[in-house]
C-alpha cells in the first residue's frame, strides 16, 4: 500500500502503465499454450510490446519494479477490461481489439501532449499499438466470418468484454486534472470514432455488436474484479518471496 | 482451431535496402495477410528485415533432385564462366 498517486501526472502514468502491465501479463499467459506455434509467437510478441510500454511508463512514475511487484490490488489503476481472463483465443482477441483500438486512438492524440516524456512515449508506442489493433481486427474478422463455431466463440468473447468499454471513456477528477494540465488526452473526444471503428470491424466480421450492458466502472479507483488478484499473485510471487533475487 | 489445415508459406526477408530478399523459413497461416503477420512475428523480431515476401509453398516450382546430374554437373567443368579473372575493387560490396 501507500503508493496511491495524488499528482495528476503520476496518476496518469500509473493508469497507462498499469493498463500495459496487466494486459501484457495476461497475454503472456498464452506463452506455450497458443493454438498453433505461429499464434503462440505472435501473442508473445504482443505481450512483450506491452511489458516494454509498462517498463517505460512505470519507470517514469517511480521505481518501476517496486510499482509492478510490490503494490497490492487496491493500488492498481488499470481499467477493468485489461484484467479480464483470457478465456479462449476469441475472447483474448475480443479484449485486445477493444483495448488496443482505444489505446491506438489515445496514443495518436497523446503525441500532442504538453508533457515531453509522454510525447516521446506516444511516438514510440503508437507504431506498436497500430500493429496490435490491425492484428486483432484481422483475427476478429476471420473468426467472426469463419465457421459457425468460430463465429459463436468470437460473439461470446465480445459479449464478455463489452461491458468494460464505458470505463475507457470515463473522466473522473484525477483524469480531469491531467486533461486540464494539458498532459492527458480527453477520451470523450474520440468515443464516437471508437464506436464507429469497432462497428466497422464487426460489420466486416459479420457480427452484431453486443447489446450495451450495465457498465462496470471502478478500476481507475482500485475497485478491481477478483481476476486481478490472481494475476498479481502469479506475477508478484517471485520478487515478494525472494526480495533480494537478481536476474 | 488446430492450424493443421492451414497452408504453408515460404518467407523471404530483405535485410536492408539494396540486398535481395532471402529465404529464411516458412510459416503456417490461413491466408496471405496473416502469413505476413506470422512471418513478421517469427522472423523479424530482432530487426532482421525491412521487407518481407510470403509465397504459398505449393506455388514454388522445384527442380527434381533426381535430375541433379543433368541439370548441374555440366557446369562443373566450365570454369571460364566464373568471373574470377577480374580484380574486384574493395569498395564493391555484395558480389
Amino acid at each position: 500500500m501507500a503508493t496511491i498517486a495524488v499528482d495528476p501526472r503520476a496518476d496518469y502514468l500509473l493508469r497507462l502503465g498499469d493498463d500495459a502491465l496487466v494486459l501484457g501479463q495476461r497475454v503472456s499467459e498464452w506463452c506455450g499454450h497458443g493454438p498453433v506455434l505461429e499464434v503462440d509467437i505472435s501473442l508473445a510478441n504482443l505481450a512483450l510490446d506491452l511489458i516494454g510500454q509498462a517498463t517505460l511508463l512505470l519507470g517514469e512514475a517511480g521505481d518501476g519494479d517496486r510499482l509492478a511487484f510490490h503494490r497490492d490490488v487496491l493500488d492498481f489503476r488499470n481499467c477493468l477490461l485489461v484484467e479480464q481472463p483470457n478465456g479462449d483465443f476469441a475472447q483474448t482477441i475480443a479484449r485486445h481489439l477493444l483495448y488496443t483500438t482505444w489505446q491506438h486512438m489515445l496514443l495518436q492524440r497523446l503525441t500532442q501532449s504538453s508533457d515531453r516524456f509522454l510525447v516521446e512515449f506516444a511516438h514510440k508506442a503508437v507504431k506498436e499499438v497500430a500493429y496490435h489493433r490491425g492484428l486483432a481486427s484481422e483475427w476478429t474478422i476471420r473468426l467472426g466470418d469463419g465457421t459457425e463455431e468460430s463465429a459463436r466463440r468470437m460473439a461470446e468473447g465480445l459479449d464478455w468484454n463489452w461491458r468494460f468499454i464505458p470505463e475507457l471513456f470515463e473522466v473522473d477528477e484525477g483524469l480531469q486534472a491531467a486533461i486540464e494540465a494539458g498532459i492527458a488526452v480527453d477520451p470523450r473526444a474520440f468515443e464516437d470514432e471508437y464506436r464507429s471503428a469497432i462497428g466497422s470491424v464487426l460489420a466486416e466480421a459479420k457480427l452484431e455488436p453486443p447489446a450495451d450492458q450495465r457498465p462496470i466502472l471502478g478500476g481507475r479507483r482500485g475497485h478491481h474484479s477478483e481476476h486481478l488478484g490472481h494475476l498479481l499473485a502469479v506475477m508478484q510471487f517471485l520478487p515478494r518471496t525472494y526480495p533480494d533475487a537478481t536476474w | 482451431m488446430s492450424g493443421h489445415d492451414w497452408p504453408l508459406w515460404e518467407v523471404f526477408v530483405r535485410a536492408k535496402g539494396g540486398l535481395s530478399h532471402r529465404h529464411v523459413g516458412s510459416v503456417h497461416a490461413p491466408d496471405s495477410e496473416l502469413a505476413l503477420a506470422h512471418a513478421r512475428d517469427t522472423y523479424t523480431r530482432r530487426l532482421e528485415g525491412v521487407s518481407i515476401w510470403v509465397v504459398p509453398s505449393n506455388e514454388i516450382v522445384a527442380s527434381d533432385p533426381e535430375q541433379a546430374g543433368e541439370l548441374f554437373e555440366p557446369a562443373e567443368s566450365k570454369i571460364y564462366r566464373h568471373p574470377t579473372f577480374y580484380d574486384i575493387p574493395d569498395e564493391v560490396k555484395h558480389i
